[in-house]
């Protein structure tokens, strides 16, 4: 499990120019929203959640078929099956690895809607926590759909067009919990909305990687 | 005549004598027909004879061989659509604040419960299928999740005409409406997967797999959705419609079940064959190999 996360996280290193991308993506597209809405800055204010996680979402849908890229290559996908472990295990150093980026995405893409939004907190942590199990959501159905879709054809549209119903749950509770961060939460609903989306990654995280098997077996 | 089909027949029977007995006694007043059951009684074994014929044809029913029952069962659907149309049309009574709109109920709800347990064939059909390796439930999976694509669009439809009128607006988003609309997008999805994948075997355990993770999320969104937004109607039950209103809801309900129950069966088989096809090797082979030989 280790190795597999170590090897995973070497991977993403030699390939840092490909997340530097994926940041500037979701940092454009985060600049693209704002002129959706127009320049009134009260109501750029209040959407500056959502716009954050689209923004997250549309750019981990890059990073989540990027992922198994390199297993593609030269069948390195066998290789790693045939190692004396089960495939749950290069499942989860998969997720985690995916998992990693997307924290590291979401939290260099707070900064940037601090500066377009003016929608700052100064409660980092909890922040942080609802990046940490947002992303979570977003990366383990993510990881598991990448492995289904990297095999196939039309890989960028069939993604998406899996993932995007799926993490509903996931996108409302993060987009609910981060705007109460950063708007005030007069009625304590924080706490509900965290739970909710650590459910979510609870079940996820454990029926995706009893599936798992499943899926890349030959 | 298959002898399997006996058991499914007469549960069917049963559960139509003791609709025609329900009927009879809502609307002409006529009652002895039901030895002495009462009405809610009846009812609920009429409901439950329907849903367990249904389940039971769809369950030996072989994938490829004959379309008969499939065609005996959507006549049943026909004739319980009839009934339940015209009942609903004519005779009952139009609800008091909604007016004549609300008839539309008689294919709304029961859209609704027929699509839910269409995903529901398709789940278990995806755990039977992973489970087991049965190339049936591939085929079964994949007819079950066409027909609840087409119901939960018909769904969407349905509610939209439906809150206009009432609500002032097409689309709200209430749990039970983003819940549909989601469970559509996500079962395209897994449609859309089964047309890219090439691979018949990659395709049934991935499609399988995806039918798992999808309808687990039911539950999850419909009530992330609840605690964002509500205005839908609170559901009722028998207890708070009167019997001249869940008649007719119940007849279309077991009209479009066995409908959705038939074609469930017909696009299996339809599956099944092309699988048959698709595994078989090609009829050139053999021929081309003689001459390299």
């Amino acid at each position: 499990m280790i190795h597999a996360l170590r090897k995973e996280m070497l991977l993403q290193w030699r390939t840092r120019a490909q997340f530097m991308a994926v940041l500037v993506f979701g940092a454009s597209s985060l600049l693209l929203f704002s002129f959706a809405v127009g320049p009134n800055a009260e109501m750029l204010r209040q959407f500056s959640a959502g716009f954050m996680w689209l923004g997250l979402l549309l750019s981990s849908t890059l990073t989540l078929a990027e992922s198994f890229h390199a297993e593609m290559e030269n069948r390195a996908m066998e290789g790693l099956l045939l190692l004396p472990t089960s495939p749950r295990v290069i499942y989860y150093g998969k997720a985690l690895a995916n998992w990693f980026q997307l924290v590291l995405l979401g939290c260099a893409l707070f900064p940037v809607m601090v500066v377009l939004y003016d929608a700052g907190t100064t409660d980092l942590l909890r922040l942080f926590l609802v990046i940490c199990l947002g992303t979570a959501g977003l990366s383990a159905p993510g990881t598991m759909y990448a492995a289904m879709t990297a095999q196939v054809k039309s890989k960028q549209t069939l993604l998406p067009l899996l993932l995007f119903p799926l993490i509903v749950p996931a996108l409302l509770a993060s987009v609910k919990a981060t705007s109460l961060i950063v708007l005030g939460d007069p009625m304590q609903q924080l706490g509900p909305w965290i739970r909710l989306l650590a459910a979510f990654d609870a079940i996820y995280w454990s029926l995706c990687g009893l599936l798992f098997g499943r899926v890349v077996e030959e | 005549m298959n002898r399997r089909v006996v058991p499914g027949i007469v549960l069917l029977a049963i559960g139509a004598y003791f609709g025609f007995v329900v009927t009879l006694a809502t609307f002409n007043g006529i009652t002895g027909l039901g030895f002495g059951i009462p009405t809610g009684l009846q009812a609920t074994i009429a409901a439950l004879c329907a849903v367990g014929g249904a389940l039971y044809f769809l369950s030996i029913d072989d994938v490829g061989d004959s379309t008969t029952p499939a065609a005996w069962l959507a006549g049943a659907g026909i004739v319980c659509f009839a009934i339940g149309s015209y009942i609903g049309l004519f005779v009952a009574p139009p609800e008091q604040f909604m007016g004549e709109v609300q008839r539309i109920m008689y294919v709304h709800v029961p859209s609704a419960w027929c699509a839910l347990l269409a995903m529901t064939i398709a789940f278990a059909s995806a755990v039977l299928f992973l489970l087991g390796n049965d190339w049936k439930w591939d085929a079964r999976m994949e007819g079950s999740i066409e027909v609840g694509v087409v119901l939960a669009f018909l769904l969407c439809c349905q509610g939209a005409i439906w809150a206009k009128p009432t609500w002032g607006v097409w689309w709200d988003w209430d749990p039970r409406l983003t819940t549909t609309a989601v469970l559509l997008f996500a079962f395209l999805g897994i449609l859309a997967l089964r047309r890219f994948v090439d691979d018949p075997v990659k395709r049934g355990i991935w499609s399988a797999v995806a039918t798992i993770i999808a309808y687990v999320d039911v539950p999850i969104v419909y009530f992330s959705v609840r605690w964002w937004n509500s205005l839908h109607q609170q559901q009722s039950n028998p207890g708070t419609v009167s019997r001249q209103f869940w008649l007719p809801l119940r007849a279309n309900a077991f009209g479009i079940l066995f409908l959705m129950v038939a074609f469930i069966m017909l696009r299996a088989r339809i599956s099944a064959l092309r699988l048959k096809t698709e595994l078989a090797p090609p009829p050139l082979a053999e021929a081309q190999l003689g001459e390299a030989v």
